[in-house]
């Protein structure tokens, strides 16, 4: 699988999603930085969590105009995979990569702790590994994952079965309908507030995780 | 009466008034999330009034204030720019709505 | 027309106002050989403030132990380091920022753990840990909790940023804390033993350089600025509150790194208190060398800044650099990339002297050995702090009810769960932490190894105001004791000393006391203080805090597969109790929370026996043999046991052994020196220590649902944890 991690101001779980995948896939994806203006050829392209530009006016606002974004998104255009985790999934929301907007978490306060999900389809690249509607347990770390879309969009995206993951009676930040992570129309985008990087080692509590890189090694490759 | 939306240590409260003097290509763009949209912030603080017992606070919305120096323009062309600012860059049209004053006059 | 501000006149008022009193101004006059002007007053008042040169406190610090053989840079630099084998270095430090967070508490903690990053990343380490120890008054006085709100979110604020993990901490609740709260942060990072770069300056020419956020009037301290004095018009006040901009420090961290992999710097300090002067002067006077400053090159935030303003900012996020002249554009570069400032602003002289420029003219020329050199030091008058008398057994009679006993300590404030706190901070980020808060020590690996950091700060407030010098000997046994309880063996401590007013000698009595204390303590376990800070004056209304020496030790993990953890593992182990129990309830939690008296001698420490005990239980966790492990502090071993049966869900059924000791004060006597380990085979774990003279007992076995101590108490596993875990989030969202 020929991956690329995206590295913008203020990433910081860019070499923590490096590893699980090194580790799925036995090769070191590519770090790409913010700045260039151009992509490889690549399976994967991933938005890494962090706080890019500090979250400064809205989470992923600036990032998403950032020079790479132009490429990510002519990448998404062609059937291009990307995986969008926490800050990622905030950016691709502002970029319109996917729809909806993450908010302030409704208790007002950052929140990291492990959640208990449900993942909704198997039926995509990255999912592929689970069974629809199995449980698993995996970290949140963010300030605002509170999940927004009006009702005709969430219809939508349930009608289409484009909710990746639920909340499991544990919604950390009061999103609606309990969403934790969304595809694309075409499936080939997820963005999720959980960082399954956190969960794809014994040593830090958990591989509920893990099956979520497998699926895309075996999928995208 | 305590205050408190304005933290007087880090912040300066400030009142605008219709009137007040602003100069020419100075702007302000006013970001607040749209009707209908959840605002924990601006319960929290509604709460934290009423708890203060300012008994007549309905509702609080909280949103955001830019001020923007432009360079000399006119003004139909100033609103111009400061739209697609705002659809740009400055609001989520998703959850927010934004409102423009030029010279203090609305620009919306 | 602003009046030139060195123009104005040196009163005694003037001198009064920037801290320094009439016999240090002598020697001012002394060093410099002339009136200074304002400029060259403010730069003498911080280099010797308090806070710079240690003057109450530095011949007293000179008698804590700094070596061993595993140090590599013990005090005197930004950060301690120690060798952590294979080439890896670990460099730390904790400081303080107490009254810039009871002012606002939100940027006042933030900013004092991005000050400690930059302490850690300026030698080169990347910050991999960050912990704190915090202080606050009553929860139930009317500020307690905006101020646990506050700082709470700047720390998680400034941290989470950053991305670098908040692995743990400890918290303390006391109302001689309500006027002045203690926010001590810590940071641990990692660097290459040879990659690790010093403050000293060298080579006549080179170019000092400025990097990071401009400097603004942030931080130019109140009662020194005296506007009317610097400008005949009316001015906006001019904010001392410090606002911390941890993107700016993420993006200034990455820089500085990407640069260390070359061979450009020459020497680096972070403009922390003082900013500029004492970066400036720290690294002239290391280096033996002479510097000049062009002020109209400094990077400014705001127009109009006067020299003073400039040197005496604490705008965060800045370095100061000397570089290799061949190599400045490769900085250049490096610096543009990460889209931070940077600016030439001066060079080294062979004059000997700190020279500030600025419009042209020489604002200010300082010999720089006097200004550190000459620093005074005082030898403050102190008293020995009377001991107390031994608490008589009547004075502290058994609960009506053991197990509701057990629950008052349990989810008392200085018992109950920190989960409100450390949820808010992202203590997951990096992914290396394999022991989070709320352990005995939290555990990191070493990126990319077999290794792993253990670190634990530590310190018992109400033992050191009963009686300073075991205070202070048991903040540093306890921190020896939470690396030693999850498997690591102890290397080498930072401290942060906070008390009252070294003026009074009953407080410089307190000092002095947990300075003696911490020293024994430190060279009998061989844990050498390597960095550390001192907060003196934390006093309001001639208030002062506890004595509060807080400690943050770091341990090393050879195979982090060899660890334990607190919780009981699983169902039908033995546990076992290692250690003396005699029942001390002087000073106890007990004696605190549930019969509302603070009498008494704090527990003995018994440095040998400390070291006895956990030399074995460490050998006990890398044989396998203990399967869990806990060391026993607050409120003994009953809450010992319920936080093993909390962590876990497993439940334990307890019988005390035959002794005179009452059961009460066996339950929740605070004894040192005393750990509980689970294990399957009890057998070999009793031999052991009777081998090595450590008293050790079985007590019962794991399992069930319910922590039962057979003749005192049985209460469900989810009712302890209810009860423990309720208290934080409840008064929290309380108004």
């Amino acid at each position: 699988m020929k991956a690329a991690v995206i590295v913008f101001p203020g990433s910081n779980c860019d070499r923590d999603v490096a590893v699980a995948l090194h580790q799925a896939s036995g090769t070191a994806p590519a770090m790409i930085w913010h700045g260039e203006s151009a992509l490889p050829d690549l399976d994967l392209v991933v938005l890494p969590g962090g706080f890019s530009y500090g979250d400064y006016l809205r989470v992923g606002a600036i990032a998403a105009l950032s020079p790479i974004m132009a490429a990510v998104r002519a990448h998404a255009e062609r059937g291009g995979a990307v995986f969008a985790v926490c800050n990622g999934f905030q950016m691709a929301c502002e970029a319109g990569l996917l729809p909806g907007a993450l908010m302030n978490n409704a208790a007002g306060k950052y929140v990291c702790r492990h959640v208990a999900m449900r993942v909704e389809t198997a039926d995509s690249p990255f999912t592929s590994g689970y069974a629809s509607g199995q449980r698993v347990s995996i970290p949140v770390a963010h300030h605002d994952g509170n999940y927004f879309a009006d009702d005709a969009t969430l219809d939508r995206l349930e009608g289409e079965g484009l909710v990746a993951f639920r909340y499991d009676n544990d919604n950390p930040n009061g999103s609606r309908r309990d969403i934790a992570g969304i595809l694309s129309a075409n499936r080939r985008v997820l963005g999720m507030m959980p960082h399954p990087e956190r969960a794809a080692d014994p040593a830090l509590g958990g591989m509920d995780g893990a099956a979520l890189f497998t699926s895309m090694v075996e999928t995208l490759s | 009466m305590p205050v408190l939306p304005a933290d007087p240590v880090t912040r300066e409260p400030e009142i605008v008034f219709e009137t007040e003097d602003v100069g020419p290509m100075q702007a302000r763009v006013f970001v607040t999330l749209k009707n209908g949209v959840l605002d924990p912030q601006g319960k929290a603080i509604e709460q934290a009034l009423k708890g203060l017992g300012h008994d007549g606070v309905e509702k609080v919305r909280q949103g955001k204030m830019f001020e923007i120096e432009l360079a000399d323009m006119d003004a139909d062309s100033a609103r111009e720019r400061l739209k697609m600012m705002c659809e740009r860059l400055l609001a989520n049209t998703v959850i927010e709505n934004y409102r423009i004053e030029i010279g203090g006059q609305d620009a919306s | 027309m602003s009046t030139d501000p060195n123009e104005i006149e040196i009163t005694p008022e003037i001198i009064a106002e920037h801290g320094l009193t009439k016999g240090e101004y002598d020697r001012i006059l002394g060093a410099m050989g002339r009136t200074p002007n304002r400029t060259e007053l403010g730069i003498f008042s911080v280099m010797w403030s308090e806070h710079c040169s240690y003057k109450s406190s530095r011949v007293w610090l000179k008698t804590l132990p700094t070596e061993a053989p595993w140090v590599i840079c013990g005090p005197g630099e930004n950060a301690g380091i120690i060798d952590i084998g294979d080439g890896d270095a670990a460099i730390f430090k904790m400081e303080s920022h107490n009254h810039p967070s009871f002012i606002e508490p939100y940027q006042g903690a933030a900013t004092g753990v991005g000050g400690i990053m930059r302490d850690v990343f300026t030698m080169g380490a990347r910050p991999v840990a960050n912990m704190n120890a915090l202080r606050f008054g009553s929860p139930d006085h009317h500020k307690t909790r905006q101020l646990v709100n506050g700082v709470v979110a700047g720390i998680g604020g400034y941290g989470n940023c950053m991305g670098v993990p908040t692995v743990g901490g400890e918290v303390n609740f006391d109302p001689a804390y309500n006027g002045n709260i203690l926010v001590n942060a810590m940071c641990v990072g990692l660097a290459r033993t040879d990659r690790i770069f010093y403050s000293a300056a060298a080579g006549i020419g080179n170019p000092v350089v400025y990097v990071g956020s401009r400097t603004g009037r942030d931080g130019i301290h109140g009662a020194t600025m005296a506007s009317a004095e610097f400008d005949d018009q009316s001015e906006e006040k001019r904010p001392t509150v410090q606002v911390g901009d941890p993107f700016t420090e993420k993006l200034l961290l990455e820089a500085c790194l990407e640069l260390m992999a070359t061979d450009a710097i020459v020497a680096i300090q972070d403009m922390g208190a003082a900013g500029l002067t004492c970066s400036s002067v720290e690294m002239a006077d290391k280096g033996g060398v002479g510097l000049e400053l062009d002020l109209d090159k400094v990077p400014q935030r705001e127009t109009g800044m006067s020299a003073y303003e400039i040197m005496l900012s604490e705008s965060q996020e800045r370095m100061l650099m000397v570089l290799d002249p061949a190599r400045e554009d490769v900085a250049r570069q490096i610096f543009a990339k990460w889209g931070v400032e940077f600016a030439v602003v001066g060079h080294l002289t062979d004059t000997g002297r700190f020279t500030l420029k600025q419009g042209g003219k020489i604002v200010g020329d300082i010999p720089v050995r006097p200004l550190v050199d000459d620093a005074p030091s005082y030898e403050r008058p102190w008293e020995r702090t009377e001991p107390r008398v031994q608490l008589a057994e009547a004075d502290a009679p058994a609960p009506n009810d053991m197990g509701e006993a057990l629950l008052q300590l349990i989810g008392g404030f200085d018992g109950c769960s920190r989960r409100w706190i450390w949820e808010q901070y992202d203590h997951m980020v990096m992914a290396d932490t394999i022991a989070w808060p709320g352990g005995d020590a939290a555990l990191v690996r070493v990126h990319g190894t077999r290794k792993a950091l253990a670190i634990s700060t530590d310190v018992t407030p109400r033992y050191c105001f009963a009686d300073p010098v075991e205070g202070g000997r048991q903040a540093v046994a306890e921190c020896w004791r939470n690396i030693t309880a999850v498997g690591a063996t102890p290397l080498a401590v930072t401290d942060c000393l906070n008390f009252g007013n070294p003026e009074r000698p009953e407080i410089m009595g307190q000092l002095v006391g947990c300075i003696a204390g911490m020293g024994e303590a430190c060279t009998a376990l061989q844990f050498p203080v390597i960095s550390g800070n001192v907060s003196l004056y934390n006093e309001t209304n001639g208030v002062g805090i506890l004595p509060t020496p807080a400690i943050g030790g770091v341990g090393l993990l050879k195979d982090a597969d060899q660890r334990a953890g607190m919780a009981f593992t699983t169902e039908g182990e033995t546990i076992v109790l290692l250690g003396e129990t005699r029942g001390h309830l002087g000073q106890s939690l007990y004696l605190r929370d549930v019969l509302d008296r603070a009498e008494g001698p704090p527990p003995p420490v018994d440095l040998a026996r400390e070291r006895r005990t956990g030399d074995i239980v460490r050998g006990m966790i890398r044989s396998s043999l203990a399967t869990a492990c806990h060391d026993l502090a607050d409120g003994g071993l009953a809450v010992g046991l319920a936080e093993m049966a909390i962590a876990s869900g497993i439940g334990a059924t307890i019988d005390l052994p035959q002794s005179e000791i009452a059961p009460h004060a066996f339950l929740f006597g605070e004894d040192q020196a005393r750990y509980l380990v689970t294990t399957t085979q009890p057998e070999v774990i009793l031999s052991m220590a009777d081998a090595s003279g450590v008293p050790a007992t079985v007590l019962g076995q794991t399992g069930g649902t319910e922590l039962t101590v057979n003749g005192s108490l049985t209460i469900s596993v989810a009712t302890l944890k209810d009860r423990h875990e309720r208290t934080l989030p409840e008064h929290m969202a309380g108004s």
